[in-house]
Order: C-alpha cells, then sequence, then structure tokens
C-alpha cells in the first residue's frame, strides 16, 4: 500500500512547517495528531494530506490534551508519532508530556512558537517557551529540546529529534517561532539512503524476562511495544523497572527520577549540537538561537568589518543546556551578548554557566527579530 | 501429595500487583471479575489486548490485568487508546475508568471518541462520586447526594450516562449494577464484538465512602439498594433512565451497526493508494 513516495527527494522551495512535515516523514513518523493552531497548522494541514499516501495516520482530536495523549499512545502502539502546536496548546500538552518524560515514550512536540502569555500574538513570532519546554510539566525528568533557525532545518532537526526520542526514550521539542514556520526557503531533501534514521532498541530478552522499565548501561530501558507478547504495564505514578506503581518508596523514586534526568544530562555531549562561527580569536561571542541568530550572524559579521573580534555560538540544541561549550566559551572572551525575543529566558542558562564573564541580555518582544545594528551596538558597548 | 492449587482465572491477572488496593466491598473487583470472564469466554487472545485506565480507584484495573496495559493521566485513557488503536487496529482496546475520570476531566474525550466512532469499548465504574481523593462530588453524584464536598447536600444535576453516550453515537451501550453479574458479563462480551464505540456502564458500590455518608455503611447495604431499585428493561429510552434512588433502569439501550473510524480511514487509505481520486 505504499504506492506514493514517502519521501521526496530533490530540491524544493517550502515553507518551515512545511518543511517540518516532510522532515517527520523522512524520519519514519506515521503517526500525526493535533488541533489547529496558528502558527502551526500547516504541519497538520501538510500531514493529513501526506500521511494517507503511505499508510501514516492523521487525525485531528478534539484538543492538544488528547492529541499529545494519541501520540503517547501511538507511540505504545509500535510508531513513530508527532503533533504539532504553538503556546496555548503547548501549555494544554504539558501534562502529558510528562507522561511521556515518566513513561519514556519516544515522541516528538513541535512548538511554533508566537507572542505569549495567554493568547498573546497568533501571528509573530517568539522564544517565550524555552523555559516551559525545559520546566513545563511538574517534577523533575530530562527533556530534549532542538531551535531551527531555518527552513531547511526545520526539516532536519526534525529528523534529529525523532533520532534522539527514538535513542533516548524521551519526548522531544522542535522550538521553532512563528517566522522559521510560515518563511519559505529553498529545502533540499536528499535520498534515503543519505537520511540517517534511529529506531527505539527491542528488548534483547523473552517477555517472562523482560521488565519494562529496566535500563542498559545506557540509562535507556529497551522498548516492546503493545501487541508484542510481552504483557507489560506502564503508568505515571512512581515505578519500579518492571513498570509497577511503588508510590511510598523513596528508594524507587529517587533511582527513578534520578535516571531521567541522567539518561539525557550524561549523555549532553552525544545530544548537544552547536555552531561555532569565527569563535577561534573573538573577544565578544553573541550567544543566539532560532531565528535571532541569523540577524546575530549578521551582527557579527559586521562587527568584524569594523575591527571588533566578535563571534557567535549558535544553539542548535536548548535542552540539555550546551552548558559545557558555554563554560568553555566564557572563559576565553571578554564579553557575551544573548539577543531574545522574551523577557530574559536562556541568559539565565548563560550567566550561570559564564560565571565572572559578562553577559549582555538584549530583550527584544512583539514584533520582528532583532535588526542587526541593534546587536552590533550592544556589542560596541560591551567590546 | 499436596498439589498447588491457583485460581483458574489467575492467568487473566497480573499476580505480582496483587493485592489489589480496594477496601473490602468495593465493587471495582466485580468489574474486573466479569471482564475477566468475558475474556475466558470468548478465548481472547491476551497477547492482542490493551486495557487502559484513567486515574482513580477503578483506574487499577489497567495494572491488573495481565495484558498490555497503561495507566494514564487522569481524564486521558480514552484520547490514548484512540492512538493506540488507530496505530494498530488490531489490538482490541479496552478502556476501564471511573465516573469522574471519564466525565469531568475525561468528559470531551467520551463525546468526541462516540462521535468518531473510533472502536475502542469503554467501561466505567459509576460509584457516584471520587472514591480514589475521598469522596468528593462529581459528576454523577446524585441529588442530595452527601459527599465530602456537598456536605448539604448535591445541588447539581448528574449525567444520565447511558443517554449521553447514545447521542454521542455509541454504537453499544448498557448500563447494569455490580449486582448482574451474568447479564454484565454477557454484556461486556457482546461488546467486544461490536465494531465502534461501545460503553457498558456498571453502578457499583463504594460503601467505604460514598456509601458511609448516604446511609449505606456496607457493599452489602449498596447492593441491597441495587436490587430494590433496578429493574431490567431492554432498549428502552436512554433520555428516560435518570438513576434515582428509588429505580435504576438497567439493560441494553443501544446496538446497532455503525462503520468505525480506524475502518473509515484504513479504507481511505487504500483509495488514496489504488487511485489518484478525482473529485
Ligand atoms: C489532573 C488531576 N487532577 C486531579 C487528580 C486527583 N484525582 C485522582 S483520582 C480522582 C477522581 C477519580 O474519580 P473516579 O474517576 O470516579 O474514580 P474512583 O476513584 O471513584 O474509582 C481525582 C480528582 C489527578 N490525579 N489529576
Ligand atoms: S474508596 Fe470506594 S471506590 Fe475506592 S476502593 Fe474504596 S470502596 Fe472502592
Ligand atoms: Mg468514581
Amino acid at each position: 500500500m505504499t504506492k506514493k513516495r514517502a519521501l521526496l527527494a530533490g530540491a524544493h522551495f517550502m515553507n518551515g512547517d512545511v518543511a517540518c512535515a516532510e522532515g517527520a516523514i523522512a524520519a519514519g513518523c506515521r503517526f500525526f495528531a493535533g488541533y489547529p493552531i496558528t502558527p502551526a497548522t500547516e504541519i497538520a494541514e501538510h500531514l493529513s494530506e501526506r500521511m494517507p499516501e503511505f499508510g501514516g495516520i492523521y487525525i485531528q482530536m478534539e484538543d492538544e490534551i488528547g492529541s499529545m495523549a494519541a501520540v503517547i499512545g501511538a507511540s505504545y502502539a509500535g510508531l513513530k508519532a508527532m503533533t504539532a502546536t504553538s503556546g496555548p496548546g503547548f501549555s494544554l500538552m504539558q501534562e502529558n508530556i510528562g507522561l511521556a518524560a515518566m513513561t519514556e515514550t519516544p515522541c516528538v512536540i513541535v512548538d511554533i512558537m508566537r507572542g505569549g502569555p495567554s493568547t498573546g500574538q497568533p501571528t509573530l513570532p517568539g522564544q517565550q517557551d524555552v523555559m516551559q519546554a525545559k520546566w513545563g510539566s511538574h517534577g523533575d525528568y530530562g527533556i530534549i529540546a532542538l531551535s531551527p533557525s531555518s527552513v531547511q532545518e526545520m526539516f532536519n532537526l526534525t529528523i534529529e529529534a525523532f533520532n534522539l526520542s527514538e535513542t533516548y526514550r524521551v519526548p522531544t521539542l522542535l522550538m521553532g517561532d512563528e517566522i522559521v514556520g510560515h518563511m519559505w526557503e529553498k529545502v533540499v531533501i536528499p535520498p534515503a539512503s543519505e537520511i540517517e534514521t534511529v529506531n527505539r532498541k527491542k528488548p534483547h530478552v523473552p517477555p517472562d524476562k523482560y521488565a519494562p522499565f529496566m535500563p542498559d548501561d545506557d540509562l535507556v530501558p529497551p522498548m516492546a511495544c503493545f501487541g508484542e507478547g510481552y504483557r507489560f504495564h506502564a503508568t505515571g505514578l512512581t515505578h519500579d523497572e518492571h513498570g509497577y506503581p511503588k508510590t511510598q518508596s523513596s528508594e524507587v523514586q529517587s533511582k527513578l527520577v534520578r535516571r531521567l534526568c541522567e539518561k539525557i544530562n550524561k549523555n549532553e555531549d552525544r545530544i548537544v549540537k552547536v555552531e561555532e562561527i569565527m569563535l577561534e580569536d573573538a573577544d565578544i561571542a553573541v550567544i543566539s538561537y532560532g531565528i535571532v541568530a541569523r540577524s546575530a550572524l549578521s551582527a557579527v559579521r559586521k562587527a568584524r568589518e569594523t575591527g571588533i573580534k566578535a563571534g557567535l555560538l549558535r544553539l542548535i540544541t536548548l535542552w540539555p543546556f550546551p552548558e559545557k561549550r558555554v563554560k568553555k566559551l566564557a572563559r576565553k572572551t571578554k564579553a557575551i551578548v544573548v539577543p531574545e525575543m522574551n523577557c530574559g529566558q536562556m541568559v539565565r542558562e548563560v550567566e550561570r554557566a559564564a560565571k565572572e564573564t559578562p553577559v549582555a541580555f538584549l530583550s527584544k518582544l512583539g514584533e520582528d527579530p532583532h535588526r542587526p545594528k541593534e546587536i552590533l551596538e550592544v556589542m560596541r558597548r560591551s567590546a | 501429595m499436596v498439589q498447588e492449587v491457583s485460581h483458574p482465572f489467575s492467568s487473566y491477572l497480573r499476580s505480582a500487583m496483587i493485592p489489589h488496593i480496594w477496601c473490602s466491598g468495593c465493587g471495582n473487583g466485580i468489574v474486573l471479575n466479569c471482564f475477566i470472564h468475558a475474556l475466558e469466554e470468548l478465548q481472547r487472545d491476551l497477547d492482542k489486548l490493551v486495557v487502559v485506565s484513567g486515574i482513580g480507584c477503578i483506574g487499577r484495573t489497567a495494572g491488573y490485568a495481565n495484558a498490555d496495559s497503561f495507566h494514564t493521566t487522569h481524564g486521558r485513557a480514552i484520547a490514548f487508546a484512540t492512538g493506540v488503536k488507530l496505530a494498530n487496529p488490531e489490538l482490541e482496546v479496552v478502556v476501564i475508568s471511573g465516573d469522574g475520570d471519564l466525565f469531568a476531566i475525561g468528559g470531551n474525550h467520551f463525546i468526541h471518541a462516540a462521535r468518531r466512532n473510533i472502536g475502542v469499548k469503554v467501561i466505567c465504574a459509576n460509584n457516584f462520586n471520587y472514591g480514589m481523593t475521598g469522596g468528593q462530588q462529581g459528576p454523577t453524584t446524585p441529588l442530595e447526594a452527601s459527599t465530602t464536598t456537598t456536605p448539604y447536600g448535591n445541588i447539581e444535576h448528574p449525567f444520565n450516562l447511558v443517554h449521553l453516550a447514545a447521542a454521542a453515537g455509541a454504537t453499544y451501550v448498557a448500563r447494569w449494577t455490580t449486582l448482574h453479574v451474568r447479564r454484565l458479563t454477557q454484556s461486556i462480551k457482546r461488546m467486544l464484538q461490536k465494531e465502534g464505540f461501545c460503553f457498558v456502564e456498571v453502578i457499583s458500590p463504594c460503601p467505604e465512602i460514598f456509601g458511609r455518608r448516604n446511609k449505606m455503611r456496607t457493599g452489602l447495604e449498596m447492593m441491597e439498594w441495587f436490587r430494590r431499585a433496578s429493574s431490567v428493561e431492554n432498549f428502552s429510552d436512554p433520555s428516560k433512565a435518570e438513576i434515582t434512588s428509588k429505580r435504576i433502569l438497567v439493560g441494553e439501550f443501544v446496538n446497532v451497526e455503525k462503520v468505525s473510524y480506524e475502518r473509515l480511514l484504513h479504507e481511505k487509505i487504500g483509495q488514496i493508494n489504488e487511485k489518484k481520486i478525482v473529485w
């Protein structure tokens, strides 16, 4: 039943939402559940057309709470699964993102950020959900969040998000924004042979020996799916390796929750991706992510033209925070500039890692991202 | 020679999770028992069964069934089950949960799953209150009943669940009490053999909390109420089946044939791939 092509290899001109949808398809995603919301709706619309062409499932749920629940169900039934939303829907998903973290469900959540809080600015970009990405659901848990800066990256990082979620059995967030979502750019989709996809590891023991939450050395438990004969139980309650609730045991709670955090934090070096531009001899560094990083790059180039030794650290991974990279950078630069489309979120992490190195923050709200000259101005003052 | 005796249905229970957490006199065990009998009589393959529950006393059922099982967040069992059923339509997906879980916090998922006619089978243990959290008022608490949050008597009108399910589009709707174990078992069997969204409500005693506050301190007293008040009437008008202290109408209310969401979806997928559809 796969007459239509799942992978549209070749060069295309498309918007970021569509590129994200095509990235999901390329990653092997075969289940999408969502609820319409600007500026993420085109992801759902595109997948409603594309998924059936090769046997994938598209469903519009009654709300984002249900979408997230259905995604977890589909993932446990064996499909790579995704949902896409924006701020208000992202808030509604949080409880079940916690459930996905607790039950170690591979799945991808796309948040095309707009201005918040509340209904905010549906058609304008923001970076106001990046702390929510880390701390949005109650309790402690590890999470992975990626930040695309271009339409090509909406494609590439969606694949990466699936691969990471399957590798670490963790909900993985793609934190785009209204501009990367709606902007049209060239996207090159490589042939299947050049796309690396990862599938969750399966149990290496028979059903009677299988403990669904018994981790391997990498802290990640192999995953059986429903209907495969393992007859396992999973719960959002604190549970032991067998998946059985142990809600009164500090030992079980401590072991489980620390592992959920550590399987991400201890693998920071493997997970984290950054782009380093002109940093070798930089006195002043801009640390930026998402659409803002493109302005920042232009500011850095202009600074170099005027003799300021400037460089850019672009965060592709937001969570786990690229702490080691920022620390290393802070040791050899005189100042750091952080422009963000919020009131100061990732800058807190930068300040924490930068220690003594001064950090200048440049906030922008409610309109286009920072202009290069605005960033340049702060760099001049900090240099 | 001493022979080890095990319960004939022990293979249906996840022995490591037993003993269960339920109070003595609670109806939840009867619901699980009837479900297991239905599976046994149908000789269902437990490897192809997924039991999903939300949060609550009855929500622990998923953990006790020796099948693949998932204990979701409060209210989200049906939405989770929707994902499972669509991802693998060959699985039998059964939701067993409570009145609060399915009809207060999860009410939206219930009506939309019924409207879509997704092939998920829902059993609700309706004990007229939130047992797990200590007996608060819920969407099925009768008028004037005493709960820990309606100390002066409940002033909210309760849902008539069979009417709600029928109106929302369920293909099979029945109500029984935990007194009607044989008919309940037959009803679950019938539902498991049907296509589409099916709903069985089980009026279930919570003597420990609801009963205690409403002059029925034991499971037996609650069952006596069920016996006094219930009457069996098949295919009567669900809109007239409100539960009162004097009358609990039980029976099958709806049993119709309607193509399921997952069948329509997979037929569509088939058509799209056979030929380019021209509208
Ligand atoms: C989001 C959320 N809100 C509240 C609770 C607390 N809570 C746990 S069980 C429950 C009610 C369960 O009632 P019901 O579904 O009728 O099941 P019963 O315990 O009566 O069997 C509530 C409110 C929760 N776990 N999650
Ligand atoms: S509190 Fe009520 S519903 Fe819960 S186990 Fe006890 S009797 Fe059953
Ligand atoms: Mg209840």
